[in-house]
């Protein structure tokens, strides 16, 4: 089982963000510490069987909590947990939050990964984003965690940003690469709703990239990363060798996880839930709001949607161990169909998304979604 | 209530233009007739159908009778027979006003006189109706009923100086109107000896009484043991009930006389056999003829109709069917189209019939629906001499079997003021009009004559009309004949396949610009696919216009982590609902919006 534990706090909203986080005093951060901390050995008694693959800080910025707050959290959780002998521990962190002796803290309480939100490279872009650094503060802290000992960061970055330009973006790219991170995350911006981004969107949406030129910097970041030495594991990440975060992976593999915080979701068995996001009511105690029993048919869609997300993509063996081989069968026609149109190709026991289809996965899921439909109406 | 006194009955009706207050004053006659109190009231207690109240437009006759007492000390039965208030039903409206001895006009004392004031006095006039003259909305700042009571008197000729200057929906001045219909209005006439003559003036469907004919008595009278007859369908039945008209509810008695207006059931199963402007009479003792002026109702408009899920056709049928016991003039026939599929070619009396009914359908019965672009009828003369009648495009035949075509001409009557008359003159040439003539009411305002071609005017016209004169425009119409015209099919080709939901018929001079909208108006429509998709306008194999949807590149989810999983998968669910409600056509998904969005293509500028 992997464990994910969300840290809600920033220094300020950023102008993209639609996650749970927001600003924060001392005061609630340690109510919030406190509850976690609650959280954690309440599950750890409910799970104790369970063996711990991974451990995942996220946020928010988990990195702007006091310097003893993650190793009292992860001490509590050895001490409620079984952890695997190779677990990996992640924090994820934000340039300008970081201090060398925060870092070190971190390192001497076991975490082996730090994930920065570095982004870009122009300071220009890191401003309309609404970042608190600079690029150069950003890479300040990444030499900072290397020096601590950590041989294991992840940087993302981001692309199809207002303003930005394919050599813009490409300079991003080469000084990241300079950099010479274990791990990649880049990601295309998501226009969410809600955000200021949604509304500068609907105002002026000549500002953002067009689908021409975003394509464009997917492709540049496929070219760039696998000519650095990087391999492409899933849609928007790379990794050096061995280095593919164990943690995320799992989370299109089947994988199993708690998550704890709030507005955390887990999946467990067949269940898929998530904690309240009324920081009052979690601080209380009232922890669920969500709790969705997945039907045969669901994994199944969720079998392909995530898998496939893989570079690897599917198996049928895979496949067959969990449902059914006739179910199967359904599933393929779809597959075949889309392997035509040249989104999907085939490999060894199954199938993959293909290039062209990386950048067109959703037209491969809502059939194999539909694909489900036609099962439903021959059962 | 049989020997009710027949001078003490006032059958009328009231005629307005629509928005001039006539449904409301209904309310109030009915208020102040003390059948029900203010508080029971639902605002606009005639317009029964959630769609009438919405719009604010009576669709289906409505009738009261209420019981008022006079000032004069005597009691007096008010039989109030609401009409439909638009051009699309105008036979309903006059079969109504046929069971009517005189007519309350509302005229709205700010706004006067408008085109479909001037068409209901018309056909108040044509059944011999004494006219009553109300002006209303008197309480508005803009209100000047001296001017509209001067234009009564010069356009239609009425007198209106002790026109009862009223406001329906405050009640002021309500009182004198009951007075002034006692005063003005006539008696009925008629024989209660005389064999029976009962008009029908609406009959309705109901699932426990079958069908229910609402009627006038013109002569005789009918109990419950008399067995009906309808002397143009040659239907008959025995009487089960019969009964005067409560707001909301039947209230059966043992007999209606000549005078009086009630209702009959019998069960009858479809209102085909109760035809709107048929006589009843009694089968035993019937009357040597008919009353005047049944006529049967053609449609005017036809459009195929599909449900949006295939697997939904038979339920369309049965709301078709069950529309159709209520509507005598809702026609429809199976057809299959290459893009829709199995659908039905219904038959309207005009574009608001057809609107209604669409509406209906898809609240009522719940069915998701794509409506190809309305049609007329259109005469078709074929080189071997035969002629055909053609309201779906597809139907047309080849070009070389087409000696020539002709169009079906309306007259139409537009009310504007005179700053609009300009724009409104550019917008009739450009639907290819004949300007008969312009007469000025006062001033201010000018009546348009027209000829028009009605398939000019049944995609868009009304729209355009209202927003090129901000909404001061009023349009009546009616059927004049055919007349030869240079007419082609215009096809659309999506991805080179003709997609047969989106061809029509129009005249050759506007088939360009016409061809060149839709690819525009498709292009905003369809969707982004996985290839390039050409969008072309033709005429026979001449490509006359083409627009390009360009291929899709990007469809990703870029993040998608544990926190996420749900909700990407409701974003992918919903993008899976959006393709249901596209047409497969060829390889190609068109929404099904792009079907009905071609339709409405004015461009003023």
């Amino acid at each position: 089982m992997e464990l994910y534990l969300h840290i809600p706090f920033c220094v300020r909203k950023c102008k993209y963000c639609d996650f749970l986080s927001f600003p924060m005093e001392n005061e609630t951060m340690g109510a919030y510490g406190n509850a976690l901390l609650r959280d954690v050995k309440k599950a750890s008694a409910q799970y104790s069987e369970e063996k711990i693959t991974s451990i995942f800080f996220g946020g928010g910025t988990p990195s702007l909590l006091p310097a003893e707050a993650i190793p009292t959290l992860l001490s509590s959780i050895r001490d409620g947990f079984v952890l695997t002998n190779d677990c990996e521990v992640t924090v994820e962190c934000n340039p300008g939050t970081l201090t060398e002796e925060k870092l070190q803290a971190f390192y001497a309480a076991g975490v082996n990964r730090i994930s920065m939100g570095v982004q870009s490279a122009d300071d220009g872009e890191l401003r309309t984003l609404g970042r608190i650094h600079t690029f150069a503060e950003a890479v300040e802290n990444f030499h900072l965690a290397r020096k601590v000992g950590f041989d294991n960061i992840s940087v993302d970055v981001m692309m199809a940003l207002p303003g930005q330009t394919p050599a813009s973006y490409k300079e991003t790219l080469e000084r990241i690469i300079a950099l010479a991170p274990e791990h990649i995350s880049a990601y295309d911006l998501i226009v969410e709703e809600g955000t200021c981004f949604y509304d500068w969107y609907e105002r002026e949406p000549e500002a953002f990239p067009t689908e021409e030129c975003s394509c464009e910097m997917y492709r540049m970041t496929q070219r760039e990363l696998t000519k650095a030495g990087y391999e492409q594991y899933e849609i928007s990440n790379y990794a050096k060798p061995g280095r593919r975060s164990r943690h995320n992976y799992g989370y299109w593999s089947n994988v199993p996880y708690l998550g704890l915080g709030l507005g955390a979701s887990s999946y467990i068995g067949n269940r898929r839930f998530r904690n309240t996001d009324d920081l009052k009511q979690y601080l209380q105690g009232n922890l669920y709001i969500e709790d969705t029993i997945l039907s045969e048919r669901d994994m199944q869609e969720e079998f392909f949607i995530l898998g496939l997300r893989r570079r690897e993509g599917i198996t049928e063996d895979a496949f067959v161990k969990r449902f059914s081989a006739d179910t199967y069968s359904v599933y393929e026609k779809v597959l075949c169909e889309k392997e035509k149109q040249g989104l999907v190709e085939k490999t060894k026991g199954g199938y993959r998304l293909s290039e062209e289809g990386i950048l067109l996965s959703n037209t491969v899921f809502v059939a194999l979604m539909d694909a489900e439909k036609e099962n439903k109406e021959k059962m | 209530m049989a020997e009710f006194d027949r001078s003490k009955i006032r059958n009328f009706c009231i005629i307005a233009h629509i928005d001039h207050g006539k449904s409301t004053l209904a309310d109030r006659i009915i208020e102040k007739t003390g059948l029900l109190t203010s508080r029971e009231m639902q605002a606009q207690v005639l317009d029964n159908m959630d769609l009438e109240r919405e719009r604010g437009i009576t669709i289906k006759a409505q009738t009261v009778r209420t019981v008022y007492k006079a000032k004069n000390g005597e009691e007096y039965v008010f039989n109030l027979i609401d009409t439909p208030g638009h051009v699309d039903f105008n036979y309903e409206v006059s079969r109504s006003l046929a069971a009517c001895e005189g007519a309350v006009l509302v005229v709205d004392a700010a706004q006067g006189i408008e085109a479909q004031t001037l068409a209901n006095v018309y056909l108040a006039l044509d059944h011999n109706l004494e006219i009553m003259p109300v002006l209303n909305k008197i309480d508005l700042p803009s209100a000047d009923p001296e001017r509209v009571m001067n234009e009564i008197e010069d356009v239609i000729g009425l007198e209106a100086h002790d026109a009862p200057r009223i406001s329906a929906k405050s009640g002021l001045n309500v009182d004198e109107v009951l007075e002034q219909i006692i005063e003005k209005i006539p008696a009925p006439g008629g024989d209660a000896r005389n064999p029976l003559q009962a008009l029908i003036f609406d009959s309705v469907y109901d699932p426990y009484k079958g069908v229910i004919i609402f009627c006038r008595i013109m002569e005789g009278s009918i109990s419950t043991e008399t067995r009906i007859r309808m002397m143009a369908t040659g239907a008959e039945a025995d009487v089960v009930e019969i009964g005067t008209f409560g707001p909301g509810k039947f209230l059966p008695c043992n007999e209606l006389s000549a005078g009086m207006v009630g209702y009959i059931t019998a069960s009858l199963k479809n209102v085909k056999e109760t035809q709107v402007g048929d006589t009843v009479t009694d089968a035993r003792r019937p009357a040597p003829e008919a009353l005047e002026g049944y006529k049967q109702v053609h449609p005017m408009v036809y459009c195929g109709m599909y449900p949006a899920d295939g697997a939904k056709y038979p339920d369309l049928r049965d709301a078709l069917e069950k529309l159709q016991l209520n509507d005598a003039a809702l026609q429809f026939e199976p057809e299959t189209s290459i893009a829709l599929g199995f659908g039905f070619r219904c038959g309207f009396l005009g574009l608001l019939h057809l609107e209604i009914i669409q509406e209906r359908l898809e609240r009522e019965y719940d069915l998701d629906l794509v409506t190809t672009a309305p049609s007329v009828i259109y005469h078709v003369y074929k080189t071997d001499g035969t002629m055909l009648e053609v309201t779906n495009p597809s139907n047309l035949p080849d070009p070389s079997e087409i000696e020539h075509m002709e169009e079906p001409i309306v007259g139409a009557e537009i009310m504007v003021t005179t700053e609009f008359v300009g724009a409104i003159m550019k917008l009739c040439q450009e639907r290819r009009g004949v300007y008969l003539g312009m007469e000025y009411m006062e001033e201010t305002r000018a009546l348009l004559k027209y000829d028009l071609p009605l398939n000019e005017i049944i995609y868009d016209f009304f729209d355009a009309l209202k927003s090129r004169s901000k909404g001061y425009a009023s349009f009546d119409y009616d059927l004049k004949g055919y007349q030869v015209s240079e007419l082609v099919k215009l096809d659309i080709l999506i991805n080179r396949e003709e997609v047969d939901a989106l061809s029509f018929i129009v005249h050759a001079e506007t088939a360009y610009e016409r061809g060149r909208r839709m690819c525009e108006r498709l292009k905003d429509e369809i969707p982004r696919q996985l290839f390039e998709i050409p969008i072309q306008a033709a005429i026979g194999s001449k490509i006359i216009a083409r627009e390009t949807v360009k291929a899709m590149r990007k469809d990703v989810l870029a993040k998608c982590y544990g926190g996420d999983i749900t909700r990407k998968k409701k974003l992918l669910e919903k993008q899976k609902e959006g393709k249901k409600r596209m047409r497969q056509v060829g390889n190609v998904e068109i929404p099904q919006k792009a079907f009905m969005s071609v339709l409405k293509l004015d461009n003023e500028d």
